[in-house]
């Protein structure tokens, strides 16, 4: 090994290619390289028998194994099945109510019911739950059919506003201008008086004058004071928080055409665990009652 | 003729002169040695396979609640513990810098002694010499292992070859063994893989080292420095004229001839190929400097041993420079050694690996014990409340690195009237919430903080998190963001 490779008597000689005086050297493998290059074949036939490996008309020889990534998919989500399965055992027989007496059963059903939302919720209610116009932000404090767990689970089963469900949360709104109970100046007179009940900017004469109007027309359902009443899911009025917009031009496009937004019932369309998963998902966003 | 393709040969030419695409490999029979530097060899051997067979077994006190065991990397646990310090997976630079201080610390002692590392610390050098020890051991020393090489395949030889190698085998085997025992508790491992309890992995591990360790010391030995490694490659941008490297004085040497000879013309070396057998490369370092030399020099040790002998002058092969070899060649006088080994590239290598144990030093003591990692949740990224404040969601990590249960106080500053809430704990929001981190571990919270809506002054504000140990070790923050509504905004 000490010899030197350009000295021909001595050394392996050069391929005879030289660059500018610069000649490659015809330096042999070493022999054990060569095993591990036989080795390496050996292993690929190995492989190649038993695992899934050449393309042939119609498929794929399969190999003796069995193996295939969609056999291994499907065992991994049966083996999370399971797995959830374990996590949420006992789940069903607790009442919603004492859920939160078991920190680890809730965590659980939060994260079924999450996933859950995922699929179910997120078409009107977005990814986060924030909601948007017409749609209710389900992480806030407020309300309209109540946000204690048997509430909240109530809504899930029945849905708001669903034909021939007698359970199903029901009210209607008047569309006091379209169809012609209130003028379109006592329209803007209770506007402004919703505006002064919620706090803002607003004329103080329209609003002396709508809140006859209001008592009249609108207490029955909002209360006396605009503070909503959940029997009829009526929203508060007096809150920051508008389903359709607290501006002025919202407020009074509501009065004039009213709002009747509907939910699904998901009884019949999920099991009634997903449902109470859901519950107990949407009541820890922040604003359980 | 430059820049013209001459044709090949029609056969590529081995060194054979064969025509072998392929290169036979000359074995090699190392002749046994004893001097200065073999003691010293030994003594590394004994030394690096002490620290490696024992380390795992070493003991460390850290408490109910973190292992015991003084050198672990808890790969399932993402833990490192070397004796007092523990390194999670986030303080990972500290083991890069180890390896930045490791590969600077090759090219200092590689620049200034040569390829120390390769000839006397390196793995593949000292489980080599064990295999060798063994050999010489069972089959003799150089002659007799030529002769056996040649001889028949007898009962005699049989016995010898497969001692031989059963000795190599439980050595790869016990080699593969310790290793396992750095990766989880060593004394249940043991239990367990005497048992055949142990997890799969280990025994699987055990196996591929042995395999290794068989093959490369026992089988390929020099084949894994000359082919495999590639340090003998940049070894030579390490070397100048001042490193001290296993030199053959030439001059002193040349023309060489027998000692009985008698002739005023020759040279010291009297030709008795003592430093070629017992190379463990089985080169001769008679041709000067080469890649396939580790510098282990057994050579100097053999030479000087005949040079006693003849009554000659030592250290006809010895360490030396290319710059003192020629001076000594011409009779100058010599710098002190100090001078040529502390010479400015050696000083600079220095200064940046010391910088750098001494940065780490000083980070690692005063590294922090806690940790906070706020992340605000984007979705909703803010929820207007009916009383009109407020509130964003954070997800917040509460790191706790020392190995005992702890509280840590949390707080937020940069909005007035901020309270935070832990929905999970169902809790009324306040300045200051209180909240546990396991022992050497990392909790994970959602966090609400509600902001009134008179102290929101942009869309964009910036907060501060604060944990406070409750035991009054430690403080940490982070500044994250608080958004709000443009309408929560400008009602104000």
């Amino acid at each position: 090994m000490s010899a030197d490779p350009k000295k021909p008597e001595s050394g392996p000689g050069t391929t005879g290619h030289e660059w500018d005086g610069i000649e490659e050297l015809n330096n042999p493998l070493p022999r054990w390289w060569l095993w591990i290059f036989y080795a390496s074949i050996a292993f690929s036939l190995v492989w190649v028998v038993l695992y899934p490996a050449i393309p042939i008309p119609g498929g794929y020889t399969k190999g003796t194994l069995g193996y295939s990534g969609r056999t291994e998919g499907e065992q991994a989500l049966a083996a999370l099945k399971a797995q959830r399965a374990e996590a949420l055992k006992g789940f069903d027989a607790v009442p919603l109510n004492e859920l939160k007496n078991n920190p680890q059963l809730m965590q659980a059903a939060v994260e079924g019911g999450r996933s859950a939302f995922k699929i179910y919720c997120i078409q009107c209610h977005g990814t986060g739950a924030a909601g948007g116009k017409g749609y209710p932000n389900l992480n806030d404090d407020d309300w309209l059919w109540g946000g204690s767990m048997e509430e909240i689970h109530a809504t899930l089963v029945n849905g708001v506003r669903q034909p021939g469900n007698d359970d199903t949360h029901m009210s209607l709104m008047p569309a006091f201008g379209k169809d012609g109970l209130l003028t379109k100046a006592q329209i803007a007179d209770v506007t402004e008086h919703v505006l002064a009940i919620s706090g803002q900017e607003h004329n103080a004469a329209m609003a002396a004058r709508g809140s006859a109007t209001f008592a009249q027309q609108c207490a029955s359902c909002h209360g006396p004071n605009g503070e909503g009443m959940r029997q009829f899911g009526a929203p508060n009025l007096r809150d920051a928080i508008w389903l359709y917009g607290g501006s002025r031009a919202d407020i009074t496009a509501t009065i004039t055409t009213a709002r009747a937004g509907v939910m699904p019932a998901w009884k019949g369309h999920l099991p009634e665990s997903t449902i109470r998963q859901l519950t107990a998902y949407v009541h820890s966003l922040g604003g359980g009652e | 003729m430059p820049g013209v393709l001459k044709p090949a040969p029609a056969t590529p030419t081995g060194p054979e002169g064969d025509g072998s695409l392929y290169k036979k490999r000359v074995k090699v029979h190392p002749k046994k040695v004893e001097g200065p530097f073999r003691r010293f060899k030994w003594a590394v051997l004994f030394l690096t396979l002490g620290i490696y067979y024992l380390t795992p077994w070493l003991r460390w006190d850290r408490g109910p609640f973190s292992p015991d065991q003084a050198v672990l990397v808890d790969l399932a646990n993402r833990r490192f513990y070397f004796g007092p310090i523990e390194i999670w997976p986030q303080e990972f630079y500290y083991v890069a810098g180890l390896l930045i201080m490791a590969g600077l610390g090759l090219f200092l002692v590689t620049t200034s002694v040569g390829r120390a590392w390769c000839g006397y610390a390196c793995p593949q050098t000292v489980w080599t010499d064990l295999y060798m020890a063994v050999e010489r051991w069972i089959e003799g020393d150089r002659n007799e292992r030529i002769r056996l090489d040649k001889a028949p395949m007898s009962a005699g030889k049989l016995a010898k070859r497969s001692t031989k190698h059963a000795i190599w085998l439980l050595i790869a085997v016990l080699t593969g063994g310790a290793w396992v025992f750095y990766f989880t508790d060593a004394p249940t491992l043991l239990r367990e893989l005497l048992t055949g309890q142990a997890p799969f992995v280990a025994y699987a591990t055990i196996g591929v080292l042995t395999f290794t360790t068989y093959s490369l010391a026992g089988l390929m030995r020099e084949q894994v420095c000359t082919y495999m490694c590639p340090w003998p490659r940049i070894q030579s941008a390490m070397l100048d004229e001042d490193s001290f490297i296993v030199t053959y004085k030439a001059w002193r040497g040349e023309p060489r001839g027998s000692a009985k000879a008698k002739d005023a013309n020759l040279g010291d070396c009297v030709d008795c190929m003592a430093c070629v057998n017992v190379c463990p490369t089985g080169i001769d370092i008679r041709n000067g400097p080469q890649l396939e030399c580790i510098t282990c020099a057994l050579c100097i040790d053999a030479c000087n041993d005949v040079m006693g002998k003849l009554d000659r002058p030592k250290d006809l092969i010895g360490y030396t420079t290319l710059e003192r070899d020629i001076a000594e060649s011409k009779g100058e006088p010599l710098p002190p050694m100090w001078k040529t080994l502390l010479r400015p590239r050696v000083l600079i290598y220095f200064a940046v690996w010391a910088a750098i144990g001494i940065g780490m030093l000083v980070v690692l003591a005063g590294r922090s014990r806690m940790d906070i990692s706020v992340a605000q949740d984007r979705n909703p990224v803010y929820v207007q409340l009916s009383d009109g404040d407020i509130r964003n969601s954070y997800t917040v990590k509460l790191m706790n690195k020392e190995p005992r249960p702890r509280q840590f106080d949390l707080s937020v500053s940069g909005l007035d009237n901020a309270r935070l809430a832990n929905p999970r704990m169902g809790e009324a929001p306040a300045k200051r919430i209180r909240l546990d981190v396991r022992p050497d571990g990392v909790d994970t919270y959602t966090i609400q903080v509600r902001v009134p809506a008179a102290s929101i002054h942009a869309e964009q504000s910036d907060i501060v998190f604060k944990a406070h140990a409750a035991d009054g070790d430690g403080d940490v923050m982070e500044t994250t963001r608080f958004s709000a509504p443009e309408s929560a905004v400008k009602a104000r």
